[in-house]
């Protein structure tokens, strides 16, 4: 980083040097500066949009050019501030810093709050008025409905609670273990965490693969049914079922997160606490029950928050295992389908809108805790 | 008397043999939850015929007759076999695919925990009228889903020619990333103490300087922390990609390739298995090598949206 001019002011300025600190010549170069930085980025983004050239060189490009113009618009952004009166200073360098994160967050998330529910209330091309029509179809399609259960019942309720029940019951008995197999067994249980849903979705799909009775199992499951004498099934076909498959796989992934933040929180829980309760005579289930739960029950309803979040907008397990068909269609999925293949912006825009309102208990949660914490804060 | 000493070894005793148990619990549920994994890696290095016929499992019971090959990997980077040339009906394209996904995920990566660290930097240690309903804007944004932006972003990209842009999807990836980021730097940049801001504005050092000369040092652990976090979540991402990148195969990243692979080699389960392997390579020796940071910032991160 270059050196800022409070520091590096040298006493005698000369030739160009004195030119640029006048103010002509600061004005000058205020002008001069941006424009060519700017000009300087815009043309790289052309020639990277256009460009034939190997994809490697491109994409070597493409990542400097990235991160450097950023670093590039914050440096010059403090330059130019620095040439300005120390009043001026003082009021706009804390805009400098915070001013590029608001501006992203208020073009990508604040305004697209109040644009999409603009949106929702126009048709499909966003040219006429309809009123309600987009909120009629979100509450009674077949394809919203049946979203509605599957997100609720399959995906929250089961998703959510197998995800966190397992997370717990691991984490309680792991904590009793060997250090070493502790961690061992952590970091398996865990890994899983990331893999993308698709790629989860590719191992799964061969687990689920069907062939039917007689023929050579390459599907485990049906491969360990068929060998106990069962008929081989098609898992992702069974309606309703087919939704729990699902919800295994994202049971799969995310138990291990609910594990790793479980864990911490019972370790935490001080060992004199524990210790007690066992000289007072209770068994290990009652310990359970009545010193580590308690002591946990705050972790414990983060992370069943993180999860119920991550469930209201499960896509790619749906998209990439059935595409939503057989009975397993989502909200999420809903609205991508909405967005590309009809082209309705305004069903699209109306379903976003039910995915805000469902998260809106929490954000209140948030910002009421954000209070409480931070009385300092002014 | 009598009794508590004669109680003792047959609690012992009943302590041990729970004891066993959990281990028993613990190395059942740990292999349940690895096979998946291993069944794919295995399948991967199988033949196509031996896919195909014989369950992967065999390589275990029977493992005189098991075969392995690395030509689902070369077939599925675009490596060409005497038997199987590299033609558009069989591309594959995991190659490009993967140069893809670095370019989406390196600055997707960098450029949110950049602009965060200079807002974190704002918000804890320069008093500006606004800046407490500014941050509250922050912490209202965490759980937003991001579903609320496709519909009017789509839009704006098509009136920028931003749509299928690289920078698009980082900006996208940046927009949606950044409430964490400045959240979860904000609460690491606040606590740094006082007195080291103190003499370096007795210096004359002016904010830049000491954020890029002090802070951005310091907050090393927490910038590695979430970079991990924006990392994995960008690498495994396929909505953003698939609503901001397009179908078009020389930009597709390796999510969305696996999923059209799904569509166009669905029995194919050779090229899918090496497929979703190499998908999943660079993400698990970022776990691997950098487990402690991720966990770190996965206990800062809880309830995102």
């Amino acid at each position: 980083m270059r050196p800022t001019r409070e520091i590096s002011r040298s006493p005698e300025p000369s030739g160009i040097g004195a030119f640029l600190s006048t103010t002509l010549g600061r004005l000058l170069v205020s002008i001069f500066v941006p424009a060519i930085t700017f000009l300087v980025l815009y043309q790289v983004f052309i020639f990277l949009r256009d460009t034939q050239i190997p994809q490697w060189i491109t994409a070597i490009i493409a990542i400097l050019w990235g991160v450097g113009g950023v670093l590039a618009l914050f440096t010059l952004s403090n330059y130019l501030i620095e040439q300005l009166g120390p009043t001026w200073r003082r009021r706009l360098i804390p805009f400098v810093f915070v001013g590029p994160a608001l501006a992203i967050l208020t073009w990508y998330l604040v305004l697209p709050t109040i644009r999409s529910f603009i949106a929702s209330l126009y048709d499909a091309r966003g040219i006429n008025f309809v009123g309600l029509d987009n909120y009629i179809y979100a509450f009674t399609s077949q394809e919203m409905l049946q979203s509605y259960r599957n997100n609720f019942l399959f995906w929250m309720i089961f998703g959510t609670g197998m995800s966190v029940g397992f997370g717990l019951l691991i984490a309680v008995l792991v904590d009793r273990t060997h250090p070493v197999f502790e961690t061992v067994c952590k970091a398996l249980i865990f890994m899983p965490m990331v893999i993308s849903g698709v790629g989860a979705s590719v191992i799964w799909k061969f687990i689920y693969e069907y062939r039917p009775t007689g023929s050579t199992q390459i599907g485990l499951l049906n491969g360990i049914i068929t060998a106990l004498g069962f008929e081989s099934q098609g898992w992702l076909l069974m309606q309703p079922w087919n939704n729990l498959f699902l919800v295994i796989i994202m049971v799969w992934l995310q138990t291990g997160y609910s594990m790793v933040i479980l864990s911490a929180a019972i370790k935490g829980i001080p060992s004199d606490l524990l210790e007690a309760g066992r000289i007072d005579g209770a068994n290990e289930f009652q310990i359970f029950r009545s010193i580590i739960l308690p002591s946990i029950q705050g972790t414990l309803i983060t992370v069943t928050t993180t999860i119920i979040l991550f469930t209201l907008k499960i896509f790619d397990i749906v998209q990439s295992m059935t595409g939503g068909n057989f009975g397993t269609q989502v909200i999420a999925n809903v609205q991508f389908v909405q967005l590309f293949r009809q082209v309705n912006n305004g069903r699209a825009a109306a379903i976003a809108i039910i995915l805000l309102l469902a998260v809106l208990p929490v954000m209140y949660y948030n910002l009421r805790q954000f209070n409480k914490q931070t009385e300092a804060f002014r | 008397m009598t009794s508590t000493t004669l109680a003792a070894p047959r609690q012992r005793r009943r302590f041990r043999i729970g004891h066993i148990m959990v281990y028993v619990v613990m190395i059942l549920i740990t292999v349940l939850w690895i096979t998946p994994t291993i069944g794919l890696l295995v399948s991967s290095f199988r033949p196509a015929d031996d896919v195909k016929t014989s369950g992967w499992w065999t390589v275990v019971t029977n493992p005189e007759n098991a075969r392995f090959t690395l030509n689902n990997y070369r077939i599925v980077l675009g490596i060409p076999l005497p038997d199987r040339p590299v033609t558009s009906g069989t591309r594959v394209g995991m190659e490009v695919a993967l140069i893809n996904t670095l370019t989406v995920a390196l600055p997707a990566t960098i450029i949110p925990i950049l602009i965060a660290a200079f807002a974190a930097y704002g918000f804890a240690w320069i008093d500006f009228p606004g800046r407490r309903p500014l941050f509250i804007l922050v912490v209202a944004m965490l759980v937003v889903p991001l579903q609320i932006s496709l519909v009017p972003i789509l839009r704006d990209y098509v009136a920028l020619g931003l749509g299928g842009t690289y920078l698009g999807v980082w900006l996208a990836h940046t927009g949606f990333g950044l409430p964490l980021a400045v959240y979860l730097l904000y609460n690491y940049i606040s606590t740094i103490p006082r007195d080291i801001f103190e003499s370096a504005f007795l210096d004359g050092a002016t904010h830049f300087t000491i954020f890029t000369r002090l802070i951005l040092p310091l907050s090393m652990p927490a910038l590695a922390s979430f970079a991990i976090f924006q990392f994995l979540w960008t690498w495994n991402d396929l909505l953003v990609a698939l609503v901001f990148l397009g179908a078009e195969p020389r930009v597709q990243v390796v999510t969305q390739r696996l999923l059209s692979l799904l569509g166009q080699f669905g029995q194919e389960w050779h090229l899918l298995t090496s497929g979703a392997f190499i998908s999943m390579i660079v993400p698990l020796i970022v776990f691997f090598s950098l487990q402690r940071f991720f966990v770190r910032g996965l206990m800062a991160g809880s309830v995102k949206g």
